[in-house]
């Protein structure tokens, strides 16, 4: 491989990257709104907030992807530069995944901490804020750096609409080269190692957050694995 | 926003091909990972860890790169070394590849679950090893992990349209292929996107279902 391959390698992952913080920091929001939406006390808003999370769960990333490049410019009027239409397809994808953990997570709290808090007087969002999402974030982070893994791996998706990402890339060298062999399994190995840095992020951060709450992060994952009945799943673990 | 009914209609036809494709593959992929996942899952059981590690490190490796990717590696590559599969085979093997590393878990986790005293009562009992699993061990195991293999089906659902991009004709490649020759986006993707939520929504509510029924 030449210089100039690799430098549009390289540009394809700095795309990659760029894709991944931006999709990752939507999806974070979108599953903190509907997430809290879905244990909100008026019955609209969590029936809203679920159907949210079913449509945008029920369909397929990619089909997503499509539909935001080719339906969304005629249908309104106004076509989105490429790399936010990919943010808005992963975010809004990849954020009603994350609200099921939000979800689950807030109501794995124990219930007493609640009452606690009204007994306490603390008005809602107070008790939101100081009481269940302290507890509630920790308890979030195994099955969110799994989602981080899912939305790294959904980043490639972009790709077929032509975006310029670490998997177009590859397709770009095999054409020059005409060889594939050696391109993809480097462009395998860099995913690899993406991942493996998120995942050791993601362990750190876990360790902090729970130290903050006086816990320790939990070995094992083969429990978390059974307990995922409320999730039509990616990844693995997503509670 | 402009909805043409008649552009539904018209591509109904196309649209029944591609489902049967993709229920095709999904239906294949699953079966391939269900058996190459407890494979995996019984690899990492074995007692040495020569076995162990090179298991553990290529699923892990399969499991955190993008199907994608895999997808082309393995329909670009493969030729290469004078292995020829029609796409649709490259992308079952694929699919059914890439979640055997997640069904693997899935299969680890409800083996761990069977108490110890199943494991014990074997022994005492004299059991032979593949008598233990297949009699004892595995039934338990297995009844526990439906719930949880179906999710995964469900998964693998959403990421067939993915055989598209190694010119498969699934859902998404028909509605692509039609709204290249009529020039209308909006109908067919929407429909396709639609008939997904329609599949997956109930698929995930009888998993629900199957969990209360199944793991108690």
């Amino acid at each position: 491989m030449t210089s100039g391959l690799w430098e549009l390698v390289l540009k394809g992952i700095w795309v990659t990257v760029q894709l991944l913080v931006l999709s990752s920091l939507l999806a974070a929001a979108v599953s903190f709104v509907v997430g809290i939406a879905r244990v909100h006390r008026l019955w609209i808003v969590r029936f809203l907030a679920g159907f949210y999370t079913e449509v945008f769960r029920g369909t397929s990333a990619l089909i997503m992807i499509f539909w935001v490049f080719f339906v969304l410019p005629p249908a309104f009027g106004w076509q989105l530069v490429p790399m936010w239409a990919g943010t808005l397809a992963l975010g809004l994808t990849y954020g009603a995944y994350g609200s099921e953990i939000v979800r689950g997570a807030l109501n794995s709290v124990d219930p007493a901490q609640v009452e606690g808090g009204i007994a306490l007087s603390f008005s809602p969002w107070q008790r939101l804020r100081l009481i269940l999402l302290p507890q509630a974030v920790p308890e979030m982070i195994p099955p969110f750096s799994n989602l981080l893994i899912e939305l790294l791996k959904g980043t490639a998706l972009v790709s077929v609409m032509g975006m310029g990402d670490l998997a177009f890339s590859g397709n770009l060298v095999r054409l020059a080269l005409q060889e594939s062999a050696e391109i993809y399994t480097y462009i395998l190995l860099i995913y690899f190692v993406i991942a493996f840095l998120l995942t050791r992020l993601m362990r750190g951060l876990e360790k902090r957050l729970k130290a903050g709450i006086g816990e320790v992060p939990e070995k094992s994952v083969s429990q978390q694995e059974l307990g995922r009945p409320e999730t039509t799943g990616v990844g693995g673990g997503v509670v | 926003m402009t909805w043409d009914w008649s552009a539904v209609g018209d591509f109904m036809p196309h649209f029944w091909d591609g489902l049967l494709v993709t229920l095709q593959a999904l239906v294949l992929g699953s079966l391939i990972s269900f058996a190459l996942g407890l494979v995996w899952a019984l690899l990492m059981r074995t007692p040495t860890r020569w076995v162990r590690w090179p298991v553990g490190v290529v699923t892990e490796f399969i499991r955190n790169t993008p199907l994608l990717v895999q997808l082309f590696f393995l329909f670009y590559v493969l030729p290469e070394w004078d292995i020829t599969f029609s796409a649709m085979t490259t992308g079952v093997v694929a699919i059914g590849l890439h979640y055997s590393t997640y069904t693997m878990q899935v299969y680890r986790a409800g083996i761990e679950g069977v108490p110890a005293g199943q494991w014990e009562a074997a022994t005492a009992l004299n059991l032979p090893m593949t008598r233990t699993w297949t009699a004892v061990i595995l039934p338990q195991a297995i009844r526990r992990v439906v719930p949880a293999l179906g999710n995964y089906v469900i998964s693998m659902l959403k990421d067939t349209p993915m055989l598209m991009a190694i010119t498969v004709l699934d859902m998404l490649g028909e509605a692509r292929l039609f709204a290249q020759q009529n020039f209308q986006f909006t109908e067919p993707l929407t429909v396709i996107g639609v008939a997904f939520i329609v599949i997956s929504y109930p698929a995930s509510l009888l998993m629900r279902a199957l969990e209360r029924r199944l793991v108690r």
